[in-house]
């Protein structure tokens, strides 16, 4: 497959009167990539995506698609295809009707048409359905209808607005998949718009991660979730603990935070942010609860935590941990169930240990709400 | 337990007074146009007879007023759901803040009296005719626009608020959807939204179309040239009404009833379709093989529409067999029997009393009552005071008054009763 057409977005604004949905969004998507922007809820995203689909005309700024700024060129102009959150399924066509409706537009014969669709709703894995109407469809049908509807119009780029919001979650599990793998097969850009930031990491090949019309970072997934720019980032992207402090020295690329409860803790400094902390400047330290292990009591250093247990949890594949944290929250440890034997610690004081690898650590930010 | 049974008996009770106040005139109206007498009424019922309907297919003036109706219904029912449809679309689009303004205009034409509406229109339009400079026979001024015209300025309003109820659940991210995969924004319009509202559409015309027909407040000022049915029945009234004007309601009672009953079956039928569809497995619809369920089956609507159309049936091969002369010559017969008898009976009164009066006279004088009994009489003094020929002279001038149509008997059998019967029957049966 070729490399596909790619999306620019430059210094893109987009106000609604005094509210400043976007700010200043720069993004370079490859042709071919699955992109996703993840973000929580009104933070933006959407109106991204109808910027790119052409039904907002950007405040300020440019959208190329393929290199040609989309500048005055209506939806219906653009070589996109949008796939709506509520689908947006024309209810009194059926599925074939649905699928090769932008074929019909451009005077396609009804047998061609039959045709395309068959096709198309043997690549969806729904042969011989096309004669339903979507009402008479589940969830995850209608879905793949919407794909295949879109798919039909041939677009140089698919937009999808969170499409599996609706979907439970067995089967938002296995579309992740199947997206992904229609994806690979028909090659094109697909621009992915979610607030799960699981299905950001399974199926995108880069993510931006926006917060209030912001674009915080962008990155492929690894860099995401290991490598996180801003405190908001690293918060928002899987779960983490954070540790509160102040920069008390720099060695390199890494750092040595003073954290509010637990002493002098050592930590990398992300690489977004590094030459860029200094000593005596706010901090905020990251370490997901998988990083953690169990240190011999009293042990002690700046790669030790040591907090009282306010409870437990066994979770089947791990053991939870909930100690006294930092801020009011509480500092989780997951242990890997390998086996082992598993005292009950609660009401104890307990050490932790990590690698500095491990540690992450940013300016002091906003973290995302939970 | 009792004052639970007396409040479900003065339930029924009330709704069997509701409906009897709703339909009863409609079933009286309707029972009259199947009596014979010229006066629409139902007591007495005398004869079932189907001559009013043919009376009204004979009445030009009521033909021409069924046609300038659908003339006038049909261009109405174009321009309303044009309008209505189009500001119904410009409600969901307008700025919010100026929503409910926009709909206040838009609904106040409901408000205003018709006639105002009425005396508006033919204002309006006769400026500007003659701010055009056109003459009094311009289309402008021509009845049948005119009425289209001042009819569509409510009855919009009543398309408009059908649409916008249909509307308010449309999606409006079906027609993004649309213009996302190519569409233009006509063919969105064409090919998503106004299939969406056909269903809504159907009914604004109905409506649309009913309420162009009933309406009179409004046309009465604009007809011009063009008297609707409503027009013409208000001036037919003026010269009293005939059972022709039942039988016209009656037909429209029936057609009213059987559309509705045809849409309720349809609309039963398509849910238990789709409750078919939703319970049939995939190869079950792709073999063709789906079960639809009994037309019948738990359709109330469908079981009715089925007994109207068969009394339909009914009546019209009984209209075309049926005769009712027969019966309209024994109840002209056995009433002029029953006139005869009055007669009798009041000349037997007078009888009496002449005779009470001679007898008083003849003890005065009875030589002077001889001339008192008239001229006329030819059987000689002596039969003075035979009864029978004193009560034959005046009954000849009765039964002239009463039954104009009288007999062509002659004089002779005037006093005898049975040949007036079997005369009026030879009259009877000679028709």
């Amino acid at each position: 497959m070729s490399a596909g057409v790619g999306v620019d977005l430059e210094n893109l604004w987009i106000r609604f009167g005094d509210f400043v949905a976007v700010r200043d969004a720069n993004v370079n998507i490859n042709g071919g990539d699955f992109f996703s922007f993840l973000g929580p809820s009104g933070c933006g995203k959407t109106t991204i995506l109808r910027a790119v689909s052409g039904f907002l005309e950007p405040s300020d700024g440019r959208v190329l698609i393929g290199g040609n700024n989309m500048k005055g060129i209506g939806p219906n102009k653009r070589p996109t295809a949008l796939i709506f959150q509520n689908l947006a399924l024309f209810p009194l066509m059926k599925v074939w009707e649905n699928i090769t409706f932008s074929m019909e537009i451009k005077g396609a014969s009804a047998r061609e048409r039959r045709k395309r669709a068959d096709e198309l709703l043997d690549m969806i894995a729904l042969p011989g359905q096309g004669d339903k109407l979507p009402s008479e469809l589940s969830g995850g049908q209608r879905q793949r209808v919407a794909i295949a509807r879109a798919l039909c119009a041939e677009p140089d780029v698919l937009l999808l607005d969170e499409p599996l919001s609706a979907l439970d979650l067995k089967l938002r599990q296995h579309m992740r998949t199947e997206l992904r793998e229609i994806q690979q097969r028909v090659g094109i850009t697909f621009i992915y718009i979610t607030h799960d930031q699981g299905e950001a990491l399974t199926m995108s090949d880069n993510i931006a991660v926006m917060k209030a019309g912001v674009i915080d970072q962008i990155g492929d997934g690894k860099t995401i979730y290991n490598d996180p720019a801003t405190a908001f980032a690293a918060s928002f992207v899987g779960e983490n603990n954070v540790f509160r402090g102040k920069v008390k020295r720099v060695m390199g690329d890494e750092a040595l935070i003073a954290t509010n409860r637990s002493g002098d803790l050592v930590a990398r400094i992300s690489t977004a942010n590094q030459g860029r902390m200094k000593e005596g400047d706010e901090a905020m330290m990251f370490i997901r609860p998988e990083a953690f292990a169990l240190a011999p009591q009293g042990a002690a250093g700046d790669h030790f935590v040591t907090a009282k247990v306010n409870h437990e949890e066994f979770e089947g594949n791990a053991f939870n941990i909930f100690m006294e944290g930092d801020g009011g929250k509480e500092l989780k440890v997951s242990i890997p169930n390998l086996g082992q034997s598993f005292d009950d610690h609660t009401g104890q004081n307990i050490t932790l240990e990590y690698e500095t690898k491990n540690a992450v650590c940013v300016p002091a930010g906003e973290l995302a709400a939970e | 337990m009792k004052t639970f049974s007396f409040m479900r008996i003065s339930l029924w009770v009330y709704l069997a007074i509701f409906f009897a106040y709703l339909l009863g005139p409609l079933v009286i109206m309707s029972a009259t146009a199947f009596n014979s007498p010229s006066f629409p009424r139902m007591t007495p019922w005398e004869c079932l007879t189907f001559e009013w309907f043919s009376a009204l297919f004979q009445d030009e003036r009521i033909l021409n007023g069924i046609w300038n109706s659908i003339l006038v219904g049909a261009g109405t029912v174009v321009l309303s759901v044009a309008m209505g449809l189009a500001g119904a679309l410009m409600l969901t689009q307008i700025w919010p803040k100026l929503r409910a303004t926009y709909y206040t205009i838009i609904i106040a034409p409901i408000l205003i009296p018709g006639v105002v509406i009425g005396i508006s229109t033919l204002v309006f339009w006769d400026r500007i005719n003659r701010m055009l400079g056109l003459g009094a026979d311009s289309w402008l001024s021509n009845g049948l626009f005119l009425t289209i015209i001042g009819q569509s300025t409510f009855i919009a309003s009543y398309c408009m608020l059908v649409l916008v109820a249909r509307l308010q659940r449309y999606d409006i991210a079906l027609t993004e959807a649309a213009l996302d995969l190519g569409a233009t924004h006509a063919q969105a319009f064409r090919k998503v939204l106004l299939p969406f509202m056909r269903p809504a559409i159907a009914s604004a015309a109905v409506l649309a179309f009913l309420a162009s027909f009933e309406n009179y407040n409004t046309t009465t000022f604009t007809f011009g040239e063009y008297p609707t049915l409503t027009i013409e029945l208000a001036q037919k009234v003026r010269y009293g009404i005939t059972p022709a004007i039942s039988a016209l309601a009656f037909i429209i009672v029936v057609l009213t009833v059987f559309a509705a009953l045809a849409n309720e079956a349809g609309l039963r039928r398509r849910e238990l379709v789709a409750a078919a569809r939703k319970k049939a497995t995939v190869e079950e619809l792709e073999s063709g093989k789906l079960r639809l369920p009994g037309f019948l089956s738990s359709n109330v609507a469908a079981v009715a529409l089925v007994v109207v159309a068969c009394a339909t049936v009914a009546v019209v091969g009984t209209a075309t067999v049926y005769s009712p002369q027969q019966c309209i010559a024994d109840v002209q017969e056995q009433k002029r029997l029953e006139t005869e008898e009055r007669i009798q009976e009041l000349r037997r009164q007078r009888e009496l009393r002449r005779q009470q009066q001679l007898e008083q006279q003849g003890e005065a004088a009875p030589a002077q009552s001889a001339p008192s009994t008239g001229t006329g009489n030819n059987s000689g003094f002596g039969g003075v005071f035979a009864p029978g020929t004193l009560s034959g002279d005046e009954e000849e001038g009765e039964e002239a008054e009463q039954e104009p149509q009288g007999n062509g008997s002659g004089f002779g059998n005037v006093f005898d009763p049975g040949a007036l019967s079997n005369d009026g029957e030879d009259s009877g049966s000679g028709n």
